[in-house]
């Protein structure tokens, strides 16, 4: 007989071990799939979790990309976790992501052509005051009229579709772009241009801003009020509220703060990486976010480690994909496992394994 | 100075002869912008890649990579490609324009092929078909065959490509019917059978019984079967697997005898880049057998159609024809020229509705 106990506290040696139990685990039913595929496991997973970081074909390109990937998913769920630290569920932060890439590249194709050291600085201001305001919808609905954030924030993500297709056809357009849809490339637009700071290591300022919110963040947990207020409104509401938390100010800031970043990541994407505003732009970093926030924990270094880990699987399963003719589906199952696994071993932290007989009381 | 160039010939040196050995086989890398199963668009892609496994046999090795958004990922899923030691890579949606340029000037020894854009450079061509020939030939069908004058169009993205579409089959379909007028639904999508359907069935309820689609899911046969007495055209595949009815023909992309020959092109070293643009003349276009549904005369008339454009003696896009604000476009007997159907941003008059932007 296997008995669940519940521990009198979260086991902190099963919290650091679980996410590694559930890389493995990822990896045990990941080969059994590859396998029932007719693909050799043992590549398949060396292909996705090794090849990207130290393959001597592609490790060059490849590792960079990772930080590439990485930081939109890394700025966007280190907003994310405040909220669902303090209870406040943005689940819309793309649309968060979608509004602030096209304010700031708004205010950056209204410069063109001119060539200016602020030009790029403004656009940053303007893709988080984008992100900001956007999370703004939601956050004053809910705080005036008690709505729920949950379904306003992802409902707005569809709004915010529909104004990116009618920006990528309509007024951000490239006029030299024979009728087609999509802005002017920000590649050929330097003062505009979020480059690689230092060539081929994939560094960008999206990348710089990741790092510096993920050490705020830390900051703001570990030794600030607000970090305290808001882990005290999540895990206890009524003592928050005795305790002179105003409900009101810490659902605005959480979502301001999370909407914000996400306007970041976007702005920091359509500049680079992505290089323009198009129809399709906008591919699900702030639907991954959610599952980076919790994959690392809701602390600002796990997601660090998440967000690089996310990306790993999203790279390596690219290489997997064509180099071994694995469907991308089989890729998509493979991510979603490391999810399900995580959620699964995580029993583990919360609750003891007992064997033999129960005892009679 | 000197030393450095002499390294780096050096290094060009070496990197060629370990090339040599590695390629034996020329190495051929597609990017879909759907799953190879979509049963429409990227399907066809793959059969062409199929095509040039069989052509070549031991001689070729295809790789592909299927679901790639056009985004940044396109950039790093065709670097990693070249980086693969891709030989040709072909990039099968309009999204992939600009990544493609890009990678394209980081790996001059590399060809690129990008089906539907416009920019070209040294090592990349582009390549597409003159699918608004099938859509004249599909048009006529619409025309005679509603019963209601309701023909519902699902438009993917309101570019030129599927304008060109939409313009060809209203202009045919008037021909027929006088009487007929197409609603346009804009699903935004390239394939999303979810939305396909929901803009299939919209446009049934609203009267039409043709459903034409310019988007890669059999969603809208789907959707049409159910509705019953509402017929379809399969979209860049047959779909025959909805014949004779809800799909009474299909516009086939066929891509097969072009990635061949573009394949043999690098075996050869004699590939250049071109800009490719054929049509039912040279078999790009297929038109789907016309099914039983279709009355003999009507199928006899949308067969003369496709020969007529097959041997050159007309153009579907003819004049006289007016711009929808009513200003002059072609004058009687003039033909459109390529520069203005490929940035087409107009629709014909008559078209009722705007185009978005």
């Amino acid at each position: 007989m296997i008995t669940l106990e519940k521990r009198p506290q979260p086991s902190k040696l099963w919290t650091a071990i679980t996410p590694v139990l559930a890389v493995i685990a990822t990896m045990i039913a990941g080969g059994l799939m590859f396998a029932l595929l007719g693909k050799d496991p043992f590549i398949a997973i060396r292909t996705i979790f090794w090849d990207p970081l130290f393959n001597e074909q592609f490790a060059a390109f490849s590792r960079p990309q990772l930080l590439v990937k990485a930081a939109p998913l890394i700025l966007i769920a280190t907003g994310l976790a405040m909220g669902f630290r303090a209870g406040v569920w943005n689940i819309g932060a793309e649309g968060q992501y979608i509004m602030g890439a096209i304010s700031g590249a708004a205010v950056g194709l209204a410069f063109h052509p001119t060539e200016s050291v602020f030009i790029f600085p403004l656009m940053v201001a303007a893709g988080a005051l984008g992100g900001f305001l956007w999370a703004m919808i939601p956050g004053i609905l809910k705080v005036r009229f008690h709505t729920n954030e949950i379904l306003v924030s992802l409902l707005l993500v569809y709004v915010a579709e529909f104004i990116l297709a009618s920006m990528a056809l309509g007024a951000l357009r490239n006029p030299e772009g024979n009728g087609f849809p999509g802005s002017r490339n920000f590649k050929e637009y330097p003062s505009a241009f979020n480059a690689e700071l230092l060539p081929n290591t994939g560094l960008h300022w999206g990348v710089v801003a990741a790092i510096v919110a993920v050490i705020f963040a830390y900051i703001l947990f570990s030794k600030h009020m607000m970090g305290f207020h808001i882990r005290l409104a999540g895990q206890a509401p009524k003592a928050a509220r005795f305790g002179g938390v105003e409900p009101a100010r810490l659902i605005l800031f959480c979502l301001g703060t999370s909407g914000a970043l996400a306007g970041l990541a976007g702005l920091f994407e359509v500049s680079g990486p992505a290089g323009q505003i198009s129809i399709d732009f906008n591919v699900g970093y702030g639907f991954t976010a959610i599952i980076v926030a919790f994959l690392g924990r809701l602390n600002p270094i796990g997601i660090l480690l998440a967000g690089l880990l996310m990306a790993l699987t999203y790279i390596g399963g690219e290489l997997a994909s064509f180099m071994l003719g694995v469907p991308s589906a089989a890729i998509q199952a493979f991510q979603g496992m490391l999810l399900f696994f995580l959620l699964a071993v995580d029993v583990l932290t919360n609750y003891r394994i007992r064997f033999g007989k129960r005892e009679v009381v | 100075m000197k030393r450095r160039t002499i390294l780096a010939g050096a290094v060009a040196a070496l990197a060629m002869t370990s090339g040599a050995f590695a390629e034996d086989k020329t190495k051929v890398g597609f990017v879909y912008i759907g799953p190879v199963g979509d049963g429409g668009w990227t399907y066809e892609h793959d059969q062409g890649r199929l095509a040039v496994e069989k052509e070549f046999g031991d001689k070729v090795e295809t790789i592909y990579q299927e679901n790639v958004p056009e985004s940044a990922d396109a950039e790093r899923v065709i670097t990693q490609m070249a980086l693969s030691g891709a030989d040709l890579i072909f990039t099968t949606s309009f999204g992939y324009m600009d990544p493609t340029l890009a990678v394209a000037a980081k790996f001059p020894n590399v060809k690129f092929e990008h089906a539907t854009g416009f920019k070209r450079a040294d090592n990349v061509s582009t390549y597409s078909a003159r699918f608004y020939e099938g859509r004249a030939v599909q048009g006529h069908i619409a025309g005679k065959m509603t019963k209601t004058n309701k023909v519902g169009y699902i438009g993917s993205f309101p570019i030129p490509e599927v304008i060109r579409g939409i313009n060809s089959a209203y202009i045919h379909a008037k021909k027929a019917n006088p009487d007929v007028e197409f609603s346009v639904v804009w699903a935004y999508t390239w394939f999303d059978p979810a939305k396909e359907a929901d803009a299939a069935t919209a446009l049934i309820e609203q009267g039409a019984d043709v459903i034409l689609q310019h988007t890669d899911s059999t969603a809208p046969q789907a959707a049409a079967q159910k509705a019953g007495n509402v017929i379809t055209f399969g979209q860049a595949s047959d779909m025959s697997e909805y014949a004779p009815m809800p799909r009474v023909s299909s516009i086939i992309d066929n891509w097969g005898p072009y990635y061949i020959a573009r394949t043999k092109a690098v075996m050869d070293g004699t590939w250049e880049s071109t800009d490719t643009w054929d049509g039912i003349a040279p078999g790009m276009v297929g038109i789907g057998e016309i099914s039983d549904a279709v009355p003999a005369d009507v199928k006899a008339e949308a067969l003369a159609l496709k020969d007529s454009i097959a041997d050159g003696s007309y153009m579907p896009f003819t004049g006289p024809l007016k711009k929808q604000d009513g200003s002059d476009w072609l004058a009687d007997g003039e033909t459109a020229d390529d520069g203005t159907l490929a940035g087409m941003n107009f629709y014909v008059e008559g078209i009722k509705g705007d185009i978005p932007n």
